[in-house]
């Protein structure tokens, strides 16, 4: 096969592949914080922190009820997005009338008790929770070993990000979702229950941290710290997407996944730090993002 | 009658004055600083502190007539919290003696700090081999373990056993670098070969890609010059992508048991590490994890654990030899004078540049079917003797060897 | 219940509150080393600085940054490296951070202050979290250990800072002098401006003033404040650390200057005591810290939002 810049073409794919696989994570978690800024208007700082919800409840399930990995991925977003919804009823129902920063604060400061919390119970070495059996083993596609786990991450992501695009883009409940956003008093007198759906928009897209958080148990480390500093480069990648889409919020996920990807194999030391260098330059060039509506 | 009573108790309570050590504060008083709450928690955390109170009361303190208090603190592995809280207690509650400190960069600047205002500094739970080079200092002993000993015993003991080639995933950090530069040398040294090498961001999270490229090298050994959730992230994703089936070893340069355990024995299996402790050991270790065990939640004592308990024994022994806890030269000194002989390490010697000599041993984790009970994790692969466990002493560069 | 007629001592006390309230902070400041542990109140001027620094931002321009670790560490890195490798003296050193963060500050402000309000935030963040990786692989800073053993030195040549009386009087020196810069620009022309941009934007530029200017402006300012805490801290604690750039300390002196009393003069200040010493009590039983950071977040974002002087000055109806 061919070979450039010194890497052969099978490297490149592999490594291709596996930021496929990465920017499931990022699309997934950036599609939640994208649902939940469009409807609430504020950022959810504890976003990640219900990301490793979602994969303690993961835990705790095999541990406890020896309910393996395919209940977990039901139920565990449910449960989360359950605690969502009381924090969305105890909290964040108050600052609405207030200054935005005030949410990302308080989102900041639940995120803290949250892992706190986790710190002390659990400790920082982490749980170990393995692949679901089904999904162990692999493919041998000749320019790489593909563990069969990750293939499905990928698939189901994609699964999971185009239906909720599709709700909330093509459908009448999305679309009752957008016209709030846009203006909810107006919604409101056409008899639409815009609070509680404000609710349920907060409690969906915590489901979707959580989910990400489930699929994440078997390949990385459930640890109270795993959505800490995850989130910070979700936030990078929102930025450089721009908050105006969700199409926009899946795409740039995915896309600076496979950029990542490629960084690491020309440049890995760069690896962590390429998508707040593309963040940057994104902002010199279109400051709304590449999909935003708007500053 | 009253009178005589009162004069024979006077008299009594000035001879026990006379005999009594002068320490300072009345008491001796023990500082265990290290994780209490991150990622090295587990490895020492209160266990450490534990591991202390069992050393004071196995030593009987309070028979030979000596106060000992033992206070414990959390620096969050921060060299700025580890500071503040050392001088806090050596300035404001006259802390005497500073226990663990896991974590290079806290205990390089507690070093400085101890050495500054005469007290005394026991490491247990750091790795820089600076301590006992370059940084060495008169007030300092390193006891359990440091970064020479570790490349050495798992470079050295696995070329000897047949893993010669060698591919590095290297933590991209001043640790990382240094781990993996003292291994690759002791590797070559030894006959085997460094195939290649890739450094992945600190922290990091998917070493995938990584992998991918330690994989396709085939170098029969994979080093890990990273440490703590790094370490368990790239076992844990190795397993994942076969490799450890697919015939290639992973070698871990810095773990310990508690990284295992949080592991689990499926994806740790046929990982090799050189630790200067296990509790399955012997006898004499096995006791005293059944008593440690159960006040620390369950946790096994580490290498860490025991060296702590190993250096309060032998302080305490210093201290009483001197009749003094006020001069922290003096009782190095004292410490480096007198052998050490305690129930978890046996017999051993504390070197001018500060480090304690024990011998260091190769563990290979067991398969699933191999472990008996929980915490039963290792099968001992080889056994380094102490003479050559550690750096030698002119090669430190430490100015307290006179060369 | 109001009352109807004050009398007039009472109005000139109201008038003069900011005055009175400084000196005795400046009194209180002085007898401290009598009674609580120096090196412990150096820390808390420190970060005093530092919230006042931040507090220029979002009380007064409005503008929450989240990344202000950025200029603090790595004028607190530059300070360090200065004296201890270059030989700088003490004044250089510290100059040599301020200018650090002011050139970062122009950098980081004018990429940041495209977009606004949380996007603002999220942009601060993430620059920031990038400098903090650029810091572990930096070559001098020595990544994990920090730059340690940094000399005090003398200051001007002849006054010895390993004297801790000497050392904290120039940190209480450093103190005053920025605070007094920071009420300067607060009730100047300038700062006025700046709190109309707070309150009304695009009024503010219809008026005629270019907003993008100002709160540049009002960034570097605040990043170079900061970078004067970074860089003393650094001599006093003699060691430059990756906590100083990393994103949990961003965090802190939010939560400081939101604790004391957003917008109000003393609010950081005391903000920065009261959190440096929950931090000491907190050592002892570490597990706790996050947690009881998160709750004071949450407490005081939902029903303190005043903080502690903002209560007290709505409380005696003054200024402060």
């Amino acid at each position: 096969m061919f070979e450039l810049f010194g890497i052969s073409s099978q490297a490149l794919f592999g490594q291709l592949l596996i930021g496929l696989i990465n920017g499931s994570f990022y699309a997934l978690l950036s599609l939640g914080l994208a649902v939940i800024f469009g409807m609430l208007n504020i950022i959810n700082f504890t976003h990640g922190a219900q990301y490793m919800l979602g994969a303690f409840t993961a835990y705790f399930l095999l541990q406890y009820a020896g309910l393996g990995y395919w209940w977990a991925i039901v139920l565990a977003p449910i449960a989360v997005g359950i605690t969502g919804i009381i924090i969305e009823r105890l909290f964040l129902q108050w600052l609405y009338k207030l200054d935005h920063l005030y949410g990302l604060l308080l989102t900041f400061g639940l995120a803290l008790i949250l892992e706190g919390t986790f710190r002390n119970f659990f400790g920082s070495s982490g749980l170990p929770y393995s692949v679901p059996p089904a999904l162990q083993g692999g493919q041998n596609l000749g320019f790489m070993f593909l563990p069969n786990y990750r293939a499905w991450v990928v698939v189901f992501s994609l699964a999971v990000c185009l239906t909720t695009w599709f709700v909330i883009e093509r459908t009448k409940l999305g679309s009752y979702l957008r016209a709030a956003t846009e203006n909810p008093t107006l919604v409101r007198a056409f008899g639409i229950n815009v609070p509680r759906m404000i609710t349920l928009t907060y409690g969906f897209g915590v489901a979707l941290a959580a989910l990400a958080g489930v699929m994440a148990a078997p390949v990385y480390n459930v640890s109270p710290q795993m959505g800490a500093n995850l989130i910070i480069v979700v936030f990078a990648v929102v930025v450089i997407g721009g908050m105006g889409s969700i199409m926009g919020a899946i795409l740039t996920g995915f896309g600076l996944g496979l950029i990542e990807g490629l960084t690491k194999v020309f440049f890995p030391e760069a690896s962590n730090t390429v998508i707040f260098i593309i963040m940057a330059i994104v902002l010199l060039i279109r400051p709304a993002g590449l999909f935003g509506r708007g500053a | 009658m009253k009178r005589l009573f009162s004069l024979t108790v006077a008299a009594i309570a000035l001879g026990c004055g006379c005999a009594q050590a002068q320490y300072t504060d009345g008491s001796i008083k023990i500082g265990v600083m290290n994780d209490m709450s991150g990622t090295y928690s587990d490895l020492s955390g209160q266990g450490s502190v534990l591991a202390a109170r069992m050393a004071v009361e196995d030593f009987g303190a309070a028979a030979r007539g000596m106060k000992v208090e033992i206070v414990g603190a959390d620096h969050q592995n921060k060299p700025d919290v580890g500071s503040n809280v050392v001088r806090t207690w050596i300035d404001v509650d006259k802390v005497d003696v500073i226990v663990d400190v896991p974590t290079s960069s806290v205990a390089l600047a507690v070093n400085e700090i101890v050495r500054d205002k005469n007290k005394v500094f026991l490491v247990s739970g750091a790795a820089a081999s600076d301590l006992t080079g370059a940084k060495c200092s008169p007030n300092t002993i390193h006891w359990t373990y440091d970064t020479w000993a570790l490349a050495n015993g798992t470079g050295k003991a696995i070329v000897k056993t047949g893993g010669d080639t060698w591919f590095f995933l290297t933590a991209d950090y001043a640790f990382g670098h240094a781990l993996e530069r003292d291994t690759a040398a002791v590797v070559e040294k030894n006959g085997g070969k460094v195939v290649g090498r890739v450094r992945h961001p600190f922290p990091g999270t998917d070493f995938s890609s990584f992998l991918l490229q330690a994989q396709a090298s085939k170098a029969k050994i994979i080093g890990l010059a990273n440490a703590g959730a790094d370490t368990i992230n790239s076992i844990k994703q190795a397993s994942e992508f076969g490799i450890t089936q697919g015939g290639q070893n992973l070698a871990a340069l810095l773990a310990f048991i508690t990284d295992v355990h949080a592991l689990g024995l499926q994806t740790a299996q046929g990982l090799i590490m050189t630790e200067a402790w296990y509790w399955d050991l012997n006898d004499s270790n096995r006791e005293f994890a059944k008593k440690f065990a159960p006040q620390d939640k369950g946790i096994h004592p580490t290498m860490v654990h025991a060296g702590v308990y190993s250096a309060v024994t032998h302080y305490l022994k210093a201290v009483e030899a001197l009749k003094s806890d006020a001069d922290g030269k003096a009782v190095v000194a004292k410490m480096k004078e007198m052998p050490t002989d305690d129930k978890l390490f046996g017999k051993g010697v504390v070197r001018a540049d500060g480090r304690k000599i024990h011998p260091m041993y190769l563990f290979e984790v067991k398969k699933p079917a191999e472990s008996k009970a929980p915490w039963d994790y290792y099968k001992l692969r080889a056994t380094i003797p102490a003479d050559e466990a550690f750096r030698p002493l002119a090669e430190g560069g430490c100015p307290l060897v006179k060369s | 219940m109001q009352r109807v007629a004050e009398t007039s001592k009472e109005i000139v006390l109201r008038a003069h509150s900011e005055t009175i309230a400084f000196v005795a902070m400046v009194c209180l400041l002085i007898v401290a080393p009598f009674f609580a542990y120096p090196v412990f109140l150096m820390k808390a001027l420190c970060f005093a600085l530092f919230a006042c620094a931040f507090n220029l931002l979002i009380g007064y321009a409005g503008l929450l940054s989240f990344g202000h670790a950025l200029f603090f560490g790595w004028a607190s890195y530059v300070s360090a490296h200065a004296a201890k490798v270059w030989g700088f003296p003490p004044e250089l050193a510290i100059l040599s951070g301020a200018v650090t963060a002011a050139v970062l500050g122009t950098i980081v402000g004018a990429l940041a202050i495209r977009r606004q309000g949380i996007y603002f935030a999220m942009i601060t963040l993430a620059l920031a979290q990038m400098m903090y990786f650029f810091a572990v692989q930096a070559p001098f800073t020595h990544g994990e250990d920090g730059i340690q053993a940094v000399p005090r030195g003398k200051l001007f040549g002849f006054i010895d800072l390993a004297d801790q009386t000497n050392m904290y009087i120039t940190v209480l020196v450093i103190f005053l002098g920025c605070f007094l810069l920071i009420y300067r620009i607060i009730n100047s022309p300038f700062g006025e401006v700046l709190k109309a941009i707070r309150e009304n934007e695009p009024r503010a530029i219809s008026l005629g003033y270019r907003s993008e200017r100002y709160k540049l402006v009002a960034f570097v300012l605040s990043a170079t404040f900061a970078g004067v805490a970074g860089a003393t801290k650094a001599l006093v604690f003699q060691l430059a650390s990756l906590t100083d750039v990393d994103w949990p300390m961003s965090g802190e002196v939010i939560l400081m200057t939101l604790v004391g009393g957003l917008g109000t003069l003393f609010g950081p200040v005391a903000g920065a005591f009261f959190m440096v010493t929950l931090e000491n009590y907190l050592t002892t039983i570490g597990q706790w810290v996050f947690v009881v950071q998160g709750t004071i977040f949450v407490v005081c974002v939902l029903l303190f939002r005043r903080g502690i002087v903002g209560e007290l000055a709505h409380l005696l109806r003054v200024k402060l």
